[in-house]
C-alpha cells in the first residue's frame, strides 16, 4: 500500500520534471530556429552591397541599406546622449543621496516610464518634437528612443552602485574625501564594468525599436544630411520592406533583419560576459 | 598649485563662484544628479500632459462613446475605438493563454527541478529571446509563421467549427496569428520574473519539505508555489502590459481590418497597430486627436497593469526577504 503510493509519487515526480523541461526546451528552441532562419535567408542575401549601397527603386535589383544603417547610428547615437546622461545622474542620486521615500517614488515612476508602451513614447515625442519645427528628423527620433533609455539606464545605474562594498567608500571618505569625489572616483569606477554593460543593453534593447520611429525620424530613401531630416533606420526598413509586395525587397528585408539581429545579440552577449566576468557586481 | 591659491581667492558669487563650487564638487555633484532626478519627473508629466491635451478635441466630440462605439470612418470624422480595443483585448489574452502555463512550467523546472549548470545555460538562452527585435518577430511572422499556420494548424482547428471560435474563412492574417506571435514574445518575461520571484522563496522552507519526505515536485507545487504565487501572477501582468502594448509585431500579421468577429480566424486590428498604420499619414484636426486618445486609453491601460503587477512582485519580494 504505502509502495503503491510512493510508486505514484515518483511517477508523477519524473512525468512534471519531463513536462516542464520539455516546455524550457520548446522555448528554447525558438531562439534557434530564429537564429537558424535569419542565417539561412537573411545571410545568404547579404552582399557587400548592402553596406555600401542606397536603396534602389523598385524593380532595379540590387542596392543596400547604408543610409539605414548610418541613420539608426546617428538616432542610437543621439538617444544615448539624451538617456544616459540622465539615467545615470539620476541613478547616482538615488543611489548615493536621496531619501527612502523619494527614492521609492522615483523608482516607481521609473518603472512605470519602461512599461509605458513603445508607440505612445513615439506619439509624445511627435507632440514635442515634430509637430513644433513642422517636419520629421532624426533628432525627433533620437529623443523617444533617448526617453526609452532612461528607466533602464536609472535603474543599472542604481544597483551596481548600490552593489560596492560599504567599505571601499569609508576608506576613501576616511582618508579625507569629499562625498563626491568618494562617488566619482571609487564608487562609480569600481562599479564601471556592470555600468558599462548595463548601458550596452539598454542600447541593444532600444536598437531593434521600430514603433518610436514611424512617425519621428519617419524613414528615408536617400541619405539624411545633418540631425533635422527624416531619416531611415534599420527596422523601419525591415518593417517598410517586408509588407511591401515585391520579392526582391523582401530578400532586402531578410538580410537587414540578419544584420540588425546579429548586432543586438552581440552586443547582449559581449555585455552578459562582462557582467559574468564580474560576479560581484551582477545583481540583476 | 598656483590655480589652487587662485581658486581659494576666488569671489564666492557670480560667475566664478559658480566655477569655484564646480571644482569643489560637492553642491555641484548633488544638483546636477538630484536636477537629472526632477527631469525624469518632468518627462513623465510632459507625456501625460501631452496625450491628454491633444487628445483633448476627440474626447470633447465623442466623450466615453468613443471607446463603446465601433464606427472608424476617417473621411466622416467619425471614430469609434471599440474593434480596436477588442482586437487588442483578444490577442492578448490568447497570448496569455499559451504563455501562461508554458512560461510559468519553464520557470519552475529553471528554479526547482533543473541542475544549476544547465539552468544557468538555458536562462542566458532564454534571456537572449527576450533581445529579440519585435519587427524580426514580425518579419518571421509574415513569411514563416502565418504559411504554417494555414497550412497545418489551420486544417486542425477547422475540426472544431462547432465552435463560434474557429469559424469563417482563414486568409491567414488574424487574431489567432497575431496571438501566437505575441504569446512567444511575452513568453521569456513571465519566466524570467517568475524565475526570480520562485528563487527569492526561502530555501529552508525547500529543504523543510525535502526533509520531510517530499518529492522534488511536490516540494515545488506544494509549498514554492504558494509563497510565490502573487509574485507570479505579477509577472503574467506585466506579460499583459507588454503584449497589450506591443506594436510592430501584431500590426504585421493582424490583417489591419477594424472588425468585432468572434472567430480566431478572422481579420483583426489592435490600439497600437492603428495608431502605427495611421497616425504618420493623419490629418492635423479629429483624426490625429483620436489617434492620440487612443495612445492615451492604451497608456492608461499599460499604466494600470503594470503598477498592479509592480505591487505584486514587491509583495512577494517582501516575503520572501
Amino acid at each position: 500500500m504505502v509502495q503503491t503510493i510512493s510508486i505514484t509519487r515518483k511517477i508523477t515526480n519524473v512525468v512534471m520534471l519531463t513536462v516542464t523541461g520539455l516546455l524550457t526546451l520548446i522555448v528554447v528552441s525558438v531562439l534557434f530556429f530564429i537564429l537558424g532562419y535569419l542565417l539561412w535567408h537573411g545571410g545568404s542575401s547579404l552582399s557587400l552591397q548592402f553596406f555600401t549601397q542606397l536603396p534602389k527603386p523598385t524593380g532595379e535589383t540590387g542596392g543596400g541599406m547604408a543610409n539605414a544603417i548610418v541613420g539608426s547610428g546617428k538616432i542610437l547615437l543621439l538617444a544615448s546622449l539624451i538617456g544616459v546622461p540622465i539615467g545615470f545622474l539620476a541613478g547616482v542620486y538615488l543611489a548615493e543621496y536621496s531619501g527612502k521615500s523619494f527614492a521609492f517614488l522615483i523608482r516607481y515612476v521609473t518603472d512605470l516610464l519602461n512599461g509605458v508602451p513603445s508607440i505612445v513614447i513615439g506619439i509624445v515625442a511627435y507632440a514635442l518634437v515634430v509637430r513644433p519645427m513642422k517636419h520629421f528628423s532624426t533628432l525627433a527620433g533620437g529623443l523617444a528612443l533617448g526617453i526609452m533609455m532612461i528607466p533602464i539606464a536609472v535603474r543599472t545605474t542604481e544597483e551596481f552602485l548600490l552593489s560596492v562594498p560599504k567599505s571601499l567608500r569609508e576608506g576613501s571618505l576616511a582618508l579625507g574625501a569629499t562625498k563626491s569625489r568618494t562617488i566619482f572616483t571609487v564608487v562609480v569606477p569600481a562599479a564601471m564594468a556592470g555600468l558599462t554593460s548595463g548601458m550596452m543593453l539598454n542600447l541593444a534593447r532600444v536598437a531593434g525599436e521600430t514603433a518610436p520611429l514611424l512617425f519621428t525620424a519617419l524613414g528615408n530613401m536617400f541619405w539624411s544630411q545633418g540631425w533635422l531630416q527624416p531619416s531611415a533606420a534599420l527596422p523601419v526598413m525591415i518593417y517598410q520592406y517586408a509588407i511591401s509586395p515585391y520579392d526582391d525587397w523582401h530578400q532586402q528585408a531578410w538580410a537587414a533583419g540578419f544584420v540588425l539581429l546579429a548586432l543586438v545579440l552581440t552586443i547582449n552577449i559581449t555585455a552578459r560576459l562582462i557582467i559574468g566576468r564580474n560576479p560581484g557586481s551582477s545583481r540583476r | 598649485m598656483a590655480s589652487s591659491t587662485f581658486i581659494h581667492s576666488a569671489p564666492q558669487t557670480g560667475v566664478r563662484g559658480f566655477l569655484r563650487r564646480i571644482k569643489l564638487g560637492e553642491h555641484f555633484s548633488l544638483l546636477i544628479t538630484f536636477a537629472a532626478t526632477v527631469t525624469i519627473l518632468i518627462i513623465v508629466g510632459l507625456l501625460i500632459y501631452e496625450l491628454a491635451s491633444n487628445s483633448g478635441e476627440a474626447f470633447h466630440k465623442f466623450g466615453w462613446k468613443f471607446i463603446t462605439t465601433s464606427d472608424w470612418d476617417p473621411n466622416n470624422d467619425v471614430f469609434g475605438a471599440l474593434p480596436f480595443i477588442y482586437g487588442t483585448c483578444v490577442t492578448s489574452f490568447l497570448a496569455l493563454l499559451i504563455a501562461v502555463p508554458t512560461g510559468v512550467g519553464a520557470a519552475l523546472f529553471l528554479s526547482e527541478l533543473a541542475p544549476p549548470v544547465i539552468s544557468n545555460a538555458l536562462t542566458f538562452l532564454i534571456e537572449l529571446l527576450a533581445a529579440v527585435p519585435s519587427v524580426i518577430y514580425g518579419l518571421l511572422g509574415i513569411f514563416v509563421l502565418v504559411p504554417f499556420i494555414q497550412d497545418h494548424l489551420y486544417p486542425v482547428l477547422k475540426q472544431f467549427s462547432f465552435l463560434p471560435l474557429f469559424q469563417g474563412q482563414f486568409y491567414g492574417v488574424s487574431f489567432l496569428s497575431a496571438g501566437i506571435v505575441l504569446s512567444v514574445m511575452v513568453v521569456p518575461f513571465i519566466i524570467s520574473v517568475s524565475r526570480e520571484v520562485l528563487l527569492a522563496v526561502s530555501t529552508d522552507q525547500r529543504e523543510a519539505a525535502l526533509a520531510l519526505g517530499a518529492t522534488k515536485w511536490e516540494t515545488t507545487i506544494q509549498i514554492v508555489m504558494p509563497n510565490a504565487s502573487t509574485g507570479i501572477l505579477g509577472s503574467i501582468f506585466l506579460g499583459l502590459a507588454r503584449a497589450l502594448g506591443e506594436t510592430m509585431a501584431v500590426t504585421m500579421v493582424i490583417g489591419n481590418t477594424p472588425k468585432i468577429s468572434a472567430s480566431l480566424f478572422s481579420p483583426g486590428y489592435s490600439i497600437a497597430s492603428v495608431i502605427a498604420n495611421e497616425f504618420g499619414e493623419a490629418s492635423p484636426g479629429l483624426h490625429l486627436s483620436s489617434l492620440i486618445l487612443l495612445g492615451l486609453v492604451l497608456f492608461g491601460l499599460t499604466i494600470v497593469i503594470n503598477a498592479i503587477a509592480r505591487v505584486f512582485i514587491m509583495a512577494t519580494a517582501q516575503k520572501g526577504a
